[in-house]
Order: C-alpha cells, then sequence, then structure tokens
C-alpha cells in the first residue's frame, strides 16, 4: 500500500476503499469473514445441525439421544395436532399482515408529515415498541380479564370474553401482536415516506390531484419496496410468534391458539420429547425459510436497489 | 421481528450447546460418577419459594453445624427452568446430591434413569425414622415397594373450599354427596352467582375435578393401572363415567362462562370466591394462606369454609381418600460425590424439631406424625389440624395427575381435558385420545 491513498482514503472505514483509487478491483481478504462465520458456525449451523440429529433420534432428557429411524417424522406426518397447529400458524399470519398492514401504511404515512403535533404524537405512539414482550402480553391479559379487566367497565365491550372464547381469542392475539409490531412497521413507513421528494406532490398539485389521488398515485407505488420489507418481516415474525401468546393464553384455551412453535415448546419441555419437538422445529425451520425466500423471490425484493428511477 | 427471530435462535441455539456439552462431560466424566457440584459441600436443590427458602437455610446451617460427614448447600431454582435443568444435569457431573421432586411417575423417570439411591435398607434399619412420616404421604414415593425420597415440606391435599356467606343466602348446605353438590349448583344459579369458581386457563385446576371423581367412582387401583402403564388402563368404564360427570357439571353451568380465562396464579379464582362471586372452589390447601393473603378480612369473617370432597353414590371409592401433592421429597442422587452428607441430610433434618416447627409456624401442615399438637398451639389451628386429620385418615392419598405420569402423557392428558371442559372434546374422545397416547 502506498501512502498517498492511505491519505485519500483515511476518512473512511478500512477495508472496502482500500484498493479503489488505483483503479484496481482488489478484494478484501476472505479472513475478515472468519470470525463471522465461526459465530454463524457456531451459533446456527452447528445447532441446526444438532437438532436435524435429535429429530432421528428418541430422548427425554436423560441420558443419551437414542436413534429411532424416522419414527418422529412418521408420527409428524400422521398427527392431527400438528397439522392444526400449522394451519393455525397460517391464519394467525394472514390476519396479522391484514390487520398491521394497513393501520402501519395509514399511520407511517400520516406521521411522515413534519408539523410539530406529529412529531409528538408519532412518540407517544411507538411507546408500545420499547416495552418488553412479557409486560405486553401481561398488560393485555390484565385489561381483557373477563371478570376484573378494563374492557368489563366499557359498554359493548364487556359481553365478549376475550380470552377464554374458543371463537375469538385467536384475533385477540392478532390484536396484541399488532398493537406491538405496528409501530415498528410505522416506522419503516414512515422513513420511507420522508424519502419521497416533495417535488412530486407540488407537480401533483399544480394538476390538480387531491389528497387521495396523490396517495394512490405517488405515495402508495414509490413505497412499494417498504410494503415488501415490512411484509417479510411480518409473515417471517408472525411464523416464529411465541413469546407473546406463550404468556398471554399459553396455547389455550384448549389448543385454540396453540400455534406451531408453541406446539414444538410444548412438546419439547413439557413433555419432554425432544426428538419429537426436533422433528416440529426441523419442518418450522424449513417452512420458515423456504416461506421468506419465496416472497422474496416472488416480489422482486432481491432488486430493490433503484425506487426513483429518473430522479 | 428478524433481529427478534435471531435472538431467539441464538438463544435455542446456546440452549441445544448446553444440553450437548452437558451430555458431553457425561460421557468424559468419571466411570458411572453421577453426583458432585464441583464444591466440597453436597448440592441440595429445591424451588425458589419466599417462605419455605429461609427455614431450608437455617435447617441446613443447622445440619453443618453438627455434621461429621461434611457441608451441605442450597440452591434453588424457578419451577419450570428446574424441571429443565435437573433432567440434563441428573446425566452430568453437574448433579445435584439432593433434589426435590413431587414423588410419583415424576420421580419415577429419574429412578428408572438409575439416578436416583435406594433409601429402602435405611428406613428399614430405622423404623423410628419411618415412623415419623404420614404412612400415606411417604408412599408416594415408593415405587415398586422401595422408597426413593423423604417428605421435606407440608401435606397438600385438595379441599373444596367455599363462601359460607354466598352459601347462606342462597339456603344451601355444604354437599356431601354428589347430588347434594348438583342441587347446590342449581340453586346457586338460580341466586345468579357462577356455583363455583374454577381458573380454567390452566388445566391443572381441571384436573382436581377429574381426580377425585375417578378416584370416588373407581377408586384408587383405576388411575394406578393407569399409571402402570397397563394396556387398556383409559378404557376402564369408571374413567368415562367420571369423564361424563365433569361434562355434566360443566354443561350444567357450574362454572359459569368465563372460567377459560380465569387464571389462578394471578389470584382470579380465589378472588371471585373471596369477592361473593362464586360459592365453591375446588383447589390444594395452599388456598387458605392465598385466601388469608389477598383476602384477609374474607378469611377473618369466617366466611372462607372447607370441606372434603363428596362421595359419589354408588362409587367404589373411600369418599376419606384424598387427592392432591402428599407433600414434596428430598432424594439422594445415585454414585453422589457426597453420598455420606447427603443421606445424613434427609435421614436427619428434615424430622428434625425446629425444622418442623419453622414449618408450622408459616402454616404449613409438615407431613410428620404426632404433629397435631403442635398444630393445635399454632396460628389458623382449626384450618390446619383440619388438613392434617384428612391426610391421616385417608387410606389413600392419590398424587397429582400431571405430577404421577411420564411427562408426554401428562401434556397430553391437560391438553386434552381442557378440550373437554371447554365443549371440545367428548368423554369417548378423551378416552380414545388418552389410550393412543
Amino acid at each position: 500500500m502506498a501512502g498517498t491513498t492511505l491519505v485519500t482514503t483515511a476518512p473512511s472505514p478500512a477495508p472496502t476503499p482500500r484498493g479503489r483509487p488505483r483503479g484496481t478491483r482488489e478484494r478484501p481478504s476472505g479472513w475478515y469473514l472468519a470470525p463471522a462465520l465461526a459465530f454463524f458456525g457456531f451459533f446456527a449451523v452447528l445447532p441446526m445441525g444438532l437438532v436435524v440429529y435429535l429429530s432421528f433420534t428418541d430422548w427425554n432428557g436423560f441420558g443419551f439421544p437414542q436413534p429411532s429411524g424416522a419414527a418422529n417424522w412418521e408420527r409428524l406426518v400422521a398427527d392431527g395436532e400438528a397439522r392444526d397447529a400449522l394451519l393455525l400458524t397460517l391464519l394467525f399470519m394472514v390476519v396479522t399482515w391484514a390487520v398491521q398492514t394497513p393501520i402501519a401504511l395509514l399511520i407511517g404515512v400520516w406521521a411522515a408529515g413534519r408539523q410539530r403535533n406529529r412529531a409528538v404524537l408519532s412518540s407517544l405512539f411507538f411507546l408500545p415498541l420499547l416495552l418488553s414482550t412479557a409486560a405486553i402480553a401481561l398488560l393485555w391479559a390484565s385489561v381483557l380479564d373477563p371478570n376484573f379487566g378494563v374492557t368489563q367497565a366499557l359498554p359493548f365491550l364487556d359481553r365478549f370474553n376475550f380470552l377464554g372464547d374458543t371463537d375469538i381469542v385467536i384475533y385477540t392475539v392478532v390484536w396484541v401482536v399488532s398493537w406491538q409490531y405496528v409501530p415498528f412497521h410505522t416506522l419503516l413507513y414512515q422513513g420511507a415516506a420522508r424519502q419521497i421528494p416533495h417535488s412530486l406532490y407540488e407537480a401533483a398539485t399544480i394538476d390538480g390531484a387531491g389528497r387521495y389521488r396523490q396517495f394512490f398515485t405517488i405515495t402508495l407505488p414509490l413505497l412499494k419496496y417498504t410494503v415488501i420489507t415490512s411484509s417479510v418481516l411480518m409473515i417471517v415474525g408472525s411464523f416464529t410468534t411465541f413469546d407473546t401468546i406463550l404468556i398471554l393464553t399459553g396455547g389455550g384455551p384448549g389448543t385454540t391458539t396453540r400455534i406451531a412453535p408453541l406446539y414444538m415448546y410444548i412438546t419439547g419441555f413439557s413433555g419432554f420429547e425432544f426428538g419429537y419437538a426436533s422433528a416440529i422445529a426441523v419442518l418450522l425451520l424449513v417452512l420458515g425459510a423456504g416461506l421468506s425466500l419465496f416472497v422474496t423471490r416472488v416480489t422482486g425484493f432481491r432488486a430493490m436497489q433503484s425506487q426513483q428511477e429518473g430522479l | 421481528m428478524t433481529s427478534r427471530r435471531l435472538t431467539r435462535g441464538a438463544a435455542s441455539a446456546g440452549a441445544l450447546l448446553l444440553a450437548a456439552s452437558l451430555v458431553a462431560c457425561g460421557s468424559s466424566g468419571p466411570a458411572g460418577a453421577g453426583g458432585g457440584g464441583g464444591g466440597d459441600a453436597a448440592q441440595v436443590w429445591a424451588l425458589q419459594d419466599t417462605v419455605l427458602n429461609p427455614i431450608e437455610e437455617s435447617s441446613i446451617s443447622r445440619f453443618n453445624e453438627t455434621s461429621e460427614a461434611g457441608d451441605a448447600e442450597l440452591a434453588t431454582f424457578g419451577n419450570d427452568p428446574y424441571k429443565q435443568r435437573l433432567r440434563v444435569a441428573l446425566s452430568s457431573p453437574e448433579a445435584p446430591d439432593v433434589f426435590f421432586n413431587w414423588g410419583g411417575g415424576n420421580l419415577k423417570e429419574y429412578v428408572d434413569a438409575g439416578a436416583v439411591e435406594d433409601l429402602t435398607p435405611l428406613l428399614e434399619e430405622d423404623p423410628e425414622l419411618r415412623d415419623s412420616f404420614i404412612p400415606s404421604v411417604l408412599e408416594a414415593a415408593q415405587l415398586d415397594g422401595k422408597y426413593y425420597g423423604i417428605p421435606m415440606r407440608g401435606v397438600q391435599p385438595v379441599a373444596l373450599f367455599y363462601n359460607r356467606a354466598v352459601l347462606d343466602a342462597a339456603e344451601v348446605e355444604v354437599p356431601q354427596t354428589w347430588e347434594q353438590l348438583l342441587a347446590a349448583v342449581d340453586a346457586l344459579k338460580a341466586e345468579g352467582v357462577t356455583p363455583i369458581a374454577l381458573a380454567g386457563s390452566q388445566s391443572w385446576t381441571e384436573l382436581m375435578w377429574i381426580e377425585y371423581l375417578l378416584d370416588r367412582v373407581g377408586g384408587p387401583e383405576v388411575f394406578q393401572a393407569i399409571r402402570d402403564g397397563e394396556p387398556g388402563a383409559w378404557e376402564h368404564p369408571a374413567v368415562l363415567q367420571s369423564l361424563q360427570l365433569v361434562t355434566d357439571l360443566v354443561d350444567r353451568g357450574a362454572f359459569g362462562d368465563d372460567f377459560a380465562s380465569v387464571g389462578y396464579d394471578v389470584g382470579g379464582a380465589s378472588t371471585i370466591l373471596a369477592q361473593g362471586d362464586a360459592g365453591f372452589h375446588l383447589m390444594g390447601s395452599w388456598e387458605y394462606v392465598n385466601q388469608l393473603g389477598q383476602s384477609p378480612e374474607f378469611v377473618e369473617a369466617g366466611d372462607l369454609g372447607w370441606a372434603p370432597f363428596p362421595a359419589v353414590e354408588g362409587g367404589a371409592g373411600d369418599p376419606a381418600n384424598v387427592v392432591g401433592n402428599p407433600t414434596n421429597f428430598y432424594s439422594v442422587v445415585a454414585d453422589s460425590d457426597h453420598r455420606d452428607v447427603a443421606i445424613e441430610y434427609v435421614t436427619t433434618a428434615l424430622n428434625d424439631e425446629q425444622y418442623v416447627e419453622d414449618l408450622v409456624a408459616a402454616g404449613d401442615v409438615p407431613a410428620v406424625a404426632g404433629v397435631r399438637d403442635q398444630l393445635e398451639q399454632a396460628e389458623n389451628a382449626d384450618y390446619t389440624t383440619w388438613i392434617y386429620d384428612l391426610v391421616e385418615g385417608a387410606p389413600n392419598f392419590q398424587l397429582s395427575w400431571d405430577q404421577d405420569l411420564p411427562a408426554d402423557q401428562a401434556t397430553e392428558m391437560l391438553t386434552e381435558l381442557q378440550r373437554l371442559f371447554l365443549g371440545e372434546q367428548t368423554p369417548e374422545g378423551f378416552v380414545a385420545a388418552m389410550s393412543a397416547a
């Protein structure tokens, strides 16, 4: 490395720009990857391999896992409870997406304005994001309690048993999860909406477009990739939602909110059937990875570099 | 959400690695050794409990002062982490020397894994020690005729608690038979109160009903067969009959409409009873201490009543039988590095006068024979002597099924039971599901 190059690149962080001034396309050494790879291998790949191995064993936590061939997988194929749990997960995923997306989009776009009251209201609105999941679940469990909850003091709402009625409890869970995560997605939309150049709206106003027209022809199309980002996060997130439901309903009443990750947890850590729970975990891993690949491929998420061509 | 997912992934990966490394250590450790926490003192593992832990601490420090074999040391854990940790630790060099357990099938899994010391010879050599505990309680840690645990705290039978004021208002007597209970349910319903408080968001509260009913209808042998894993044991007619009695009770509206979202840990069901919104509440003996803590004015006014579970007409079971938690036990880990200390502790410290006195003072009813006089002198004697007599007079004390069955079956059963109470499962479907499990 010549001294001159060092001077020109001094302000930027080390490796990448190193070779550029000389016009070569020198790449950073592969060794820079080593720490990340080691972490990834130790904390992600190795456990995944272990889970796959455990899924072919019978282990109740004592002694050593006993190889059991494909028994766990045969059981999983025939397990009606697992199928119900997966269908419930799917329902939960679709409904949380459908509930959160429009709300987050509208609030995000609204909050992208720069008036002072919006800043105050937005920060208030982001509060749920700062609370821990356990606190949120416990909070809503007390608010919705059919005997002592706040809802019992309200007209109309007092006739519902939000956490005990098997027909509505899953939607209660959707509501609580949405309450928790809408602020996060709002933040995404707010940031994206602020990136939209003002000149577009000025031009539209001159052309006589009203607010609704502006929203549908300018804002929404330009937020396309944010919608995709947010949707991927929501879908993957609701596929793995676990803590809120565990504390809020424990998967009950009965099995009405026992979504797949919870079913895995109960099988593993209440029933101590670690082999079978591992099979469920592997299935979830494959489905989750497949799902996020599918979403990114189908939506062209990978080609998102340029949102504002020509501007 | 992605970051959440990653953290969770990392956490579970960590847990797995921990489990894997513990297993690996187990294989590289001293051959056949399971005991020893590395330190010099024998490790005593128990559950976190604000009332009990100081009593245990002082018991151990008294022991350490006098014992010649060596010192003991207490470590405490939360309920669910404890079960998970104990399981992994027992097959590793990190195993404790003495561990807390519930007896029954819960203990059986550890015994089957060869991890528990047989205490029978010690109890046979020392009949005085054996006779110092209530026999039906000591039996809960007896497996295949061998004793694997020594009672270390109070008895916890399940009793039918009631609100005297509510019953009086509806002109209902305390029921002694199932028919009388049904009549009481109808009368309370007519008064507009929930007849029976039930914390149905947690299925172990529902379990108490089916445990008592099966014991009353079929006698303890029916469940014994189920627990022993005899083929077709769930298909005994008494099981179906008692499940039907439960569904009848639910359909009659005995538990009201909201029970599925009532929790016990958050005080839901107890508050409903104390506030006069319900007549009865079937709960473990700890309910009294809870009520005393949460609604002292209710207990002090004399409105909290208690009774044995009603008899079922024509049933094969003795109405004097009780269900619940006979007590908790201390068991000694087989091949412990501190075997002498561990054994000396469990055989000398748990019927120790001071220890028993401390338990009584804390409102516990120790599983120690002849403690009745002491209870009479202590506070809340009405209640504690009643509990003592109930347990001492019980021909059989059935351990809660969720502790007595192997964990996988217990989990399945609790799920099916909750579905039964919700009306999403039929008694026949329950039997079929459990037979297949």
